[in-house]
């Protein structure tokens, strides 16, 4: 009888700051921005003004350049392409790595006991991250002094306090995380309408010039809200469906089912970071080219 | 026991509108290739980007599915 799957629709937190709680997805994202400013400021630090750069000056330009062509193919006007590529590029980046650190071995696989709050004053609140077995034999291997009698996952984990969690999660794997960035699109999307189409920008939501066309712009209004749980709900539900999928198979079949999906998720990690940065590219663009050309 | 009925009808009913919606996208996306293979790569763009928002609304009864099941 193999251990029992760890799903939770929500992160969980796993040490508190104060009174705030630090989750495991919010842990995992902050790892994976720190190594992107990392890889940042490392291939800014050795910057040579030269014809043929080489090395990490090299790839950073190319993913800098293919950027800029990719906005542009869509824009078609250098002025946009240059205002829209640093949201673009950013949403793509920070999407694209952080559904691909759901898959690295060992996040959701290592747990620590479960972080209390801070209410109660816990005496041990060990932060070791400890290996957990998942198959029933004695003889694997863990780190734990206490005595791994017990076989599913709960009763283990309750041999300490409370229940394990793990230590890791993919950061988008968490609704916050997504429907932030979904608020941040679409936030960007009016700053861009209002400051290339000025204050006329308002009468795409307040169009006093007739009856229908106010109705048009209250729904217009509603479906910009709609476009924020859209996009919260697109790519949380694909990156956890994704985890739920690779747990599941993992817990049924242990070996060789659950490679092609692995597969299937770093392709979709990928696919949902261009449909997000591509669909705000185009929204920014509706937003800027203005909706009175039919007139 | 109600919950399981729910959780599987969610997720049967809610994949036959995005599923017929993704073929008729890509049946299209493909027709449109045929007529004219040197702008496939716009209409690949395209394609792939309303076959996203398709599949978006088969991503919203996998959440309530999800949710009904693990709440």
């Amino acid at each position: 009888m193999s251990a029992s799957i760890h799903i939770s629709l929500s992160a969980e937190p796993i040490f508190y700051i104060g009174s705030f709680p630090v989750t495991n997805s919010m842990f995992t994202s902050l790892i994976v921005s720190a190594l992107i400013i990392a890889f940042a400021l490392a291939a800014n630090r050795s910057f040579k003004k030269t014809d043929r750069p080489s090395g990490l000056q090299n790839l950073a330009e190319f993913i800098v350049e293919s950027f800029y062509h990719f906005t542009h193919s869509i824009t078609g006007n250098m002025g946009k392409a240059q205002a829209f590529m640093p949201w673009v590029a950013t949403f793509f980046i920070v999407i694209m790595i952080n559904n691909w650190s759901g898959l690295i071995p060992g996040v959701g696989y290592i747990f620590v006991p479960e972080a209390e709050p801070p209410v109660e004053t816990s005496a041990q609140r060990s932060l070791l991250p400890q290996v957990q077995a998942t198959t029933t034999e004695a003889e694997t291997i863990t780190e734990r002094e206490t005595n791994p009698t017990s076989e599913a996952v709960s009763e283990h984990a309750s041999s300490v306090e409370g229940k394990s969690v793990p230590l890791f999660r993919a950061g988008t794997a968490d609704l916050n995380l997504t429907l932030a960035l979904g608020l941040i699109s679409v936030f960007m999307i009016q700053f861009f309408g209002f400051r290339y189409q000025g204050l006329s920008y308002i009468s795409k939501y307040l169009n006093f010039s007739s009856p229908i066309n106010f109705f048009i712009g209250i729904l217009e209004l509603i479906s910009e809200f709609g476009k924020i749980i859209s996009f919260g709900f697109r790519l949380f539900g694909n990156i956890f469906a994704g985890e739920v999928l690779i747990g599941v198979l993992m817990y049924l079949t242990k070996v060789l089912v659950p490679v092609p999906f692995y597969g299937l998720e770093i392709f979709v990690g990928m696919i949902q970071a261009v449909v997000f940065s591509m669909l705000s590219l185009v929204l920014f663009n509706m937003a800027t080219i203005g909706h009175h050309e039919e007139h | 026991m109600t919950t399981d009925f729910a959780v599987a009808l969610v997720m049967g009913l809610g994949s036959i509108g995005p599923g017929l919606a993704i073929g008729l996208l890509v049946g299209k996306g493909l027709e449109a290739i045929g007529r004219n293979p040197e702008a496939a790569g716009k209409i690949q763009t395209n394609m792939v980007l309303g076959i996203a928002f398709a599949e978006a609304i088969a991503i919203y009864a996998l959440v309530v599915a999800l949710i009904l099941k693990f709440v």
